[in-house]
């Protein structure tokens, strides 16, 4: 790799700044390069809830041009990083691993955050950043390839099981899953030791908030116990497989055309902001 | 050559898609008791091998050892009767080899040398007793071999030591030299040439079809005779690429019988797109039309939107998936090379298949060898082949179609677009313009040159047969693809590094570089700097290789070092192949020889003009003669599962449509999910604007009467956008014709009503068209399994593409019935008009009459409704189109699983069937709160007809008497059954 001068990462359609948005002091570093691609909704969802962000390629991370000690909030975002070729975040996780697990070390033990969605939950699974009962990081869950085989790309409801800093004032989230490998899968035991530390996040449920039971398309890949997201045990870590960041407004909702016009029969306000901003605004509030 | 070789299987301790995957492949009937998988990786190196621990350490990288298992070198032992492994033919994309190869050098911090490398391949273990030729027949459903081998093995064969370790390296010749091809030969010996290539001289085997007919032969020769010399290969290949069908689009710009000397391009499409534009004045939308590789129009102050769709039949046909894959990522491709690079941020499809539940018998030589690929494989391939290339590339593909004809067995058409969002302006620049300077470096970014895809426009501009290249074949690479692509629009575009880029796409390197030397007028090249991805490719190969996944961009000096750095940081391999100079010619050098040296003028100039003659003959098709039926329910719910109308949902799920963020309205909408014709997402993430896209055909009417397909294909196009609330005003329009048989005048006379069309109804609306692409030979000619030839052309199909700016996306409106309650119109007229329609399909007979455009009344009725819109005076929208009224009621009832009760104005004169399933033009079903009566009968005129209301579970609908009272879960049942199972 040439270690020249480097050029930083400017967006081409950088977030519009609406007059009144108010940052918090922390920053956030969203991970980008070989295939990673919700990096910029990522970085508009989270300066909608307050938080700045940089969106930096790994090996900019790599060379050392960008530290991880500059930031509070760690994001490997969705992707298909790779092609999911060796198994979906396998090769990402790689490639973090063998060149950035010192820094990456530091950062967990301090009073920092990481999110991981979708990709970014493969990744921090192949990684061990989820379920970490220890420190030694070693890998004890996975996303296999979706029970039909395919990519399901289609809105699901998310009920929030154990409450944390991330799922704080959460009843319901209603956003996309699209990918071809989620499908929760770990022995019996850790699942035990997942449920007993209470570090289950979230679960797939019908609209009416039952658990989905494994019935797609409810549960849209086979999870086990439906579950769609996990913490670390020492809950700085959270990995989810649906995107609430591609539902930030209420116009990203499928429902939202008929939600408006009962909303309007009822002389009710037509709602702006999508219900799966507080997710986002749970992590401005721990750092605030 | 290579000295060590080792293999490392990996399979699921407990496979979460076995059960999937085996009921796939019973289902198309294979009597298999389970069908289980493992990944392989054959890892090949030259200058040393791995210890068995560091194979390990290899294999740990390479699984997830939760749940699946490996093993090194030794067999995979579950319990089969028969395994099979595919892998791939040397030379072909091997996109999990190559992160497997990255992930080794990443981990034991080495780098693969000269002649290193793994190969992926899939080992499937079949559980049952089949027969061989059955089993033969299950290994060609999960190989294509034109890009795989494939070993079969019984578990006796196959033993304690498994398959083999098969090296897939590409080994060729040395490299050859450019060799001058002689010119000066019998007409005979020069019609060969240009329909079997040159003769290589090394195999003494003609190196596949250069598509030049004999007048452009003449005029190479004379032009080499004044130079007192031959062409050399190079040369000969490099003008048959620029000059073919597919780049220099010869058809729409030849002259036509006595009334279109400036033939159908300038005459009918561009000719629109000038006086809409000039009529329209300061509120022309257009930013760039026909110049670029898309066409772009205004989205607010600060960004514009592009477009374009592109097809990729001919390699869709050989290899479905591979074809369709670098359809999407080549058009993507016309974004990142628009201007100065957009960023691609809507991928929209097309497919026109045969129908998969049958299975033509049809050869591509005697005695049934080389066979077409059934429909059901087509369809499946070409829906993985854009899923995958949109998915890993970020791209949400929301919108899109498959439409199922028996014609399209021989030749399907896969249609590809990609809309890109860009700023106006950054640093003084306007992003739209681009020129190479000269002195400026000719850079290569991307992907290596393999053989792959040579003669791909040459070869798409020929009816397929038997001697169609199998080099035309090419597989994707998305992920590399991806990774210049973030580069060059987030970062390398807005740091000014670069002064012009256009992408490789027909003719490679022969076509991008050459035209963009046009900026500067002139280009010199040194070919043996082209990274190649093996040794032994002759010079014509580099310069004309379709290896996907390039781009080509003109670099200043002065920014060379910078580029280059951001370049690598990226892990993106570029090259300075060259530099942009201003000579007027374009010099090739080889090895220190020149290789080509021709005037840029000859080369994109010289081509001959043709004066092309048409006719046409109105022909009368037997109309139906059935009674109508006395109730229409089991008509509407047979109807329903008319492939052409029902759901296809199965596509639309396994695309991601909602990544960037800008999802509104979808592909699916309502409670009882139902397909939309139109789609919004927001390109700009803190605008209230959003892009509208829809796109229409009618390939059942252009026998009948082409003049008016195009009609109601335009204005489907656009009442897909105006149903949501896009204003006539903000629509651009995109035309694709893909035709057959354009030699034939007939078939040309058809063409010309159809482009003719084209240019009435475009000005009609006041829609320009802003890009546009013809494939001119969708014709298949082969055999049937009795030896007898056969021709199988596809309809003529013409596909518009509409684009437009919704001013407000919080306004916009969905197509699915809301509220009980509510009331339900009839916007627009209906006629007996159903020539060519799907109920007259449905009754075996193709009709006459085709519907008429009013684009008149339709403008007016428009302008109503997207005003009513924008009132928020209406609850749902949706246009008449394929199936007519009936169709289009059940789909509103259905997507809001709420019934409705009906009474329909039929006249005394009608028949109720043709009034429930005429396709005329321009109408719409709109859903209204009781509230908004008046408001909304005050917008709309006359034109809207209060029919009845919604509510309760059935449909019901009532002309003079009852006509059908169906359950909406027995429609809903009815539309979603025929691709269930897929």
């Amino acid at each position: 790799m040439a270690a020249a001068k480097r050029n930083i990462r400017r967006p081409a359609v950088a977030p519009k700044a609406p007059a009144a948005r108010k940052m918090i002091p922390e920053k956030a570093l969203i991970m980008s390069g070989y295939g990673i691609n919700s990096e910029m909704e990522t970085q508009e969802v989270l300066a909608r809830a307050g938080m700045a962000s940089d969106i930096v390629h790994i090996n900019d991370l790599i060379a050392g041009e960008r530290q991880l000690s500059d930031y509070r909030l760690l994001v490997f975002p969705g992707g298909f990083s790779y092609g999911d070729d060796t198994g979906a975040g396998n090769a990402y996780a790689n490639r973090v691993r063998n060149n950035l697990w010192d820094e990456l070390q530091e950062f967990l033990d301090g009073d920092n955050l990481v999110l991981g969605i979708c990709n970014g939950f493969q990744i921090l699974a192949n990684l061990g950043l989820v379920p970490a009962f220890d420190r030694s990081y070693a890998r004890e869950i996975a996303l296999m390839p979706n029970r039909g085989g395919r990519l399901e790309c289609r809105f699901v409801t998310l009920k929030p099981e154990h409450e944390s800093h991330w799922t704080k004032g959460i009843e319901r989230i209603w956003c996309p899953v699209s990918h071809g490998e989620g499908n929760f899968s770990c022995s019996a035991e850790t699942l035990k030791k997942i449920k007993q530390k209470k570090m289950v996040a979230f679960t797939y449920c019908r609209e009416d908030m039952s658990p989905a039971n494994g019935e797609y398309p409810y549960n849209p890949n086979g999870a086990l116990e439906d579950i769609a997201g996990i913490t670390s045990a020492d809950k700085k870590v959270l990995g989810m497989m649906p995107h609430p960041e591609r539902a930030m407004e209420f116009y990203n909702l499928y429902d939202w055309p008929l939600v408006k016009e009962q909303a309007r029969r009822e002389g009710r306000p037509v709602p702006k902001e999508s219900p799966n901003m507080q997710i986002f605004k749970n992590i401005v509030e721990y750092f605030s | 050559m290579a000295s060590f070789v080792h293999r490392i299987e990996v399979h699921f301790t407990k496979d979460p898609r076995l059960k999937t995957r085996t009921d796939r492949v019973r289902s198309l009937g294979f009597p298999v008791d389970e069908l289980h998988l493992a990944d392989v990786y054959t890892i090949v190196t030259t200058a040393r091998g791995f210890t068995r621990d560091e194979l390990v350490q290899v294999a740990q990288q390479l699984v997830n050892p939760v749940v699946q298992e490996y093993t090194v070198d030794e067999a995979t032992l579950p319990l089969f009767d028969y395994a099979i492994e595919v892998g791939f033919l040397p030379g072909v994309t091997d996109n999990v080899g190559t992160t497997a190869r990255q992930t080794i050098e990443d981990f034991l911090a080495m780098k693969f040398g000269e002649g290193d490398a793994v190969y992926s391949s899939q080992l499937y273990f079949v559980r049952g007793q089949m027969p061989r030729p059955a089993l033969e027949k299950l290994a060609a459903t999960l190989a294509n071999p034109l890009v795989n081998r494939v070993y079969i093995r019984t578990r006796q064969e196959y033993g304690q030591k498994g398959m083999d370790r098969v090296v897939p390296a590409v080994e060729l010749h040395e490299l050859s030299t450019a060799e001058p091809v002689d010119l000066e030969i019998s007409d005979t010996e020069l019609v060969k040439l240009g329909k079997e290539g040159i003769l290589d001289p090394q195999t003494g085997q003609r190196r596949g079809p250069l598509a030049l007919d004999l007048a452009q032969l003449h005029t190479i020769r004379d032009h080499f005779r004044t130079l007192g010399r031959n062409p050399t290969d190079v040369e000969l290949e490099s003008l048959a690429q620029t000059w073919s069908e597919h780049c220099k689009h010869t058809i729409f710009a030849s002259a036509m019988d006595d009334d279109v000397p400036r033939g159908l391009y300038k005459t009918f499409i561009q000719a629109a797109t000038n006086e809409i534009r000039e009529a329209a004045g300061e509120k022309d939308i257009c930013v760039s039309v026909f110049s670029d590789n898309s066409g772009a129009i205004v989205f607010d102050d600060e960004f514009i939107v592009t477009h374009k769709v592109e097809t990729h039949n001919s390699p869709s046909a050989l290899d479905p998936f591979g074809g369709a894959l670098t359809g999407i990522v080549g058009v993507n491709r016309d974004t990142i090379g628009f201007g100065l690079g957009a960023k691609p941020c809507i991928n929209i499809y097309g497919f026109c298949v045969g129908d998969p539940e049958t299975g033509p018998s049809l050869f591509r030589g005697k005695n049934k060898t080389n066979p077409v690929l059934s429909p059901r494989q087509i369809l499946d391939g070409v829906v993985r082949g854009v899923g995958v290339g949109g998915n890993c590339s970020g791209i949400p593909t929301p919108q899109g179609f498959c439409w199922f004809d028996n014609r399209y067995a021989g030749k399907p058409l896969v249609f590809a677009g990609t809309v890109g969002v860009m700023p106006r302006e950054q640093g003084g620049r306007k992003l739209h313009e681009k020129t190479a300077h000269t002195g400026d470096l000719i850079v290569m970014v991307g992907g290596r040159v393999g053989k792959d895809g040579i003669h791909g426009a040459t070869f798409s501009s020929e009816a397929l047969d038997s001697k169609s290249p199998v080099t035309a074949v090419q597989i994707g690479d998305p992920i590399t693809q991806k990774k210049f692509s973030d580069v060059i629009v987030k970062e390398a575009r807005d740091l000014g590094l670069y002064r012009s880029i256009t992408d490789n796409g027909a003719g490679g390197l022969s076509c991008s570089v050459a035209e963009m030397a046009k900026e500067c007028n002139g280009c010199h090249v040194h070919l043996d700097r082209v990274p190649l991805k093996y040794h032994g490719m002759a010079p014509w190969e580099v310069w004309i290789s379709e290896s996907q996944e390039r781009m080509t961009l003109a670099v200043p000096p002065e920014n060379l070092r910078a580029f280059m750095d951001l370049m690598a940081c990226r892990d993106v391999e570029a090259t300075v192949i060259g530099e942009f100079t201003d000579s007027g010619r374009c010099v090739v050098e080889c090895g220190g020889k020149t290789v080509m040296e021709i005037g840029l003028d000859f080369l994109h100039d010289g081509l001959p003009k043709k004066h092309l003659t048409t006719s046409f003959e109105r022909k009368a098709n037997p109309e139906p003669n059935v009674p109508c039926p006395d109730r229409l329910d089991a008509t509407l719910v047979a109807m329903m599962k008319q492939k052409n109308i029902c759901s296809t949902e199965f596509v639309t799920v396994q695309y991601d449509h909602t990544v960037q963020g800008g999802h509104v309205l979808g592909p699916v909408q309502g409670k009882g999910r139902v397909q939309s014709v139109a789609t919004l997402t927001k390109v700009v993430l803190n605008s209230k604007k959003a892009v509208g896209l829809s796109q229409a055909l009618f390939p059942s009417y252009s026998e009948i009467d082409p003049y008016r397909m195009a009609g109601a294909v335009i204005d489907t196009a656009i009442r897909g956008l105006v149903a949501m609330g896009v204003p006539l005003d903000r629509i651009a329009i995109l035309d694709n014709f893909c035709w057959c048989s354009s030699d034939d005048p007939e078939r040309l006379g058809q063409l010309k009503l159809a482009a003719k069309g084209c240019y009435d109804f475009a000005k009609a609306f006041s829609t320009p068209f802003i890009s546009g692409k013809d494939s001119m030979f969708n014709d298949f000619s082969g055999f049937d399994a009795d030896n007898n030839p056969v021709k199988v052309s596809v309809p003529p199909t013409l596909l518009i593409s509409s684009i437009g700016v919704h001013p407000d996306a919080a306004k916009a409106v969905s197509l699915d019935a809301k509220i009980a309650g509510d009331l339900v119109y009839i916007v627009g007229q209906t006629r007996v008009e159903l020539g060519g329609s799907e109920y007259f399909a449905h009754l075996g007979s193709p009709g006459n009459t085709v519907p008429v455009l009013d684009a008149g009344a339709a403008k007016e009725r428009y302008a109503r409704l997207a005003s009513a819109i924008a009132h928020e005076l209406v609850a749902s929208a949706f246009p008449v189109s394929h199936g007519g009224l009936g169709v289009a009621l059940a789909k509103v009832a259905i997507a809001g699983r709420l019934g409705m009760d009906l009474t329909l104005p039929v006249p005394d004169s009608m028949r109720p069937d043709y009034f429930l399933f005429s396709e005329s033009l321009s109408r719409f079903v709109v859903t209204v709160a009781p509230d908004h009566k008046r408001a909304f009968e005050q917008a709309m005129g006359a034109d809207a007809v209060l029919v009845g209301r919604t509510g309760g579970s059935r449909l019901r609908i009532s002309g003079r008497v009852l006509l059908l009272d169906v359950g909406v879960d027995e429609l809903a049942k009815a539309y979603k059954a025929p691709f269930g199972g897929y």
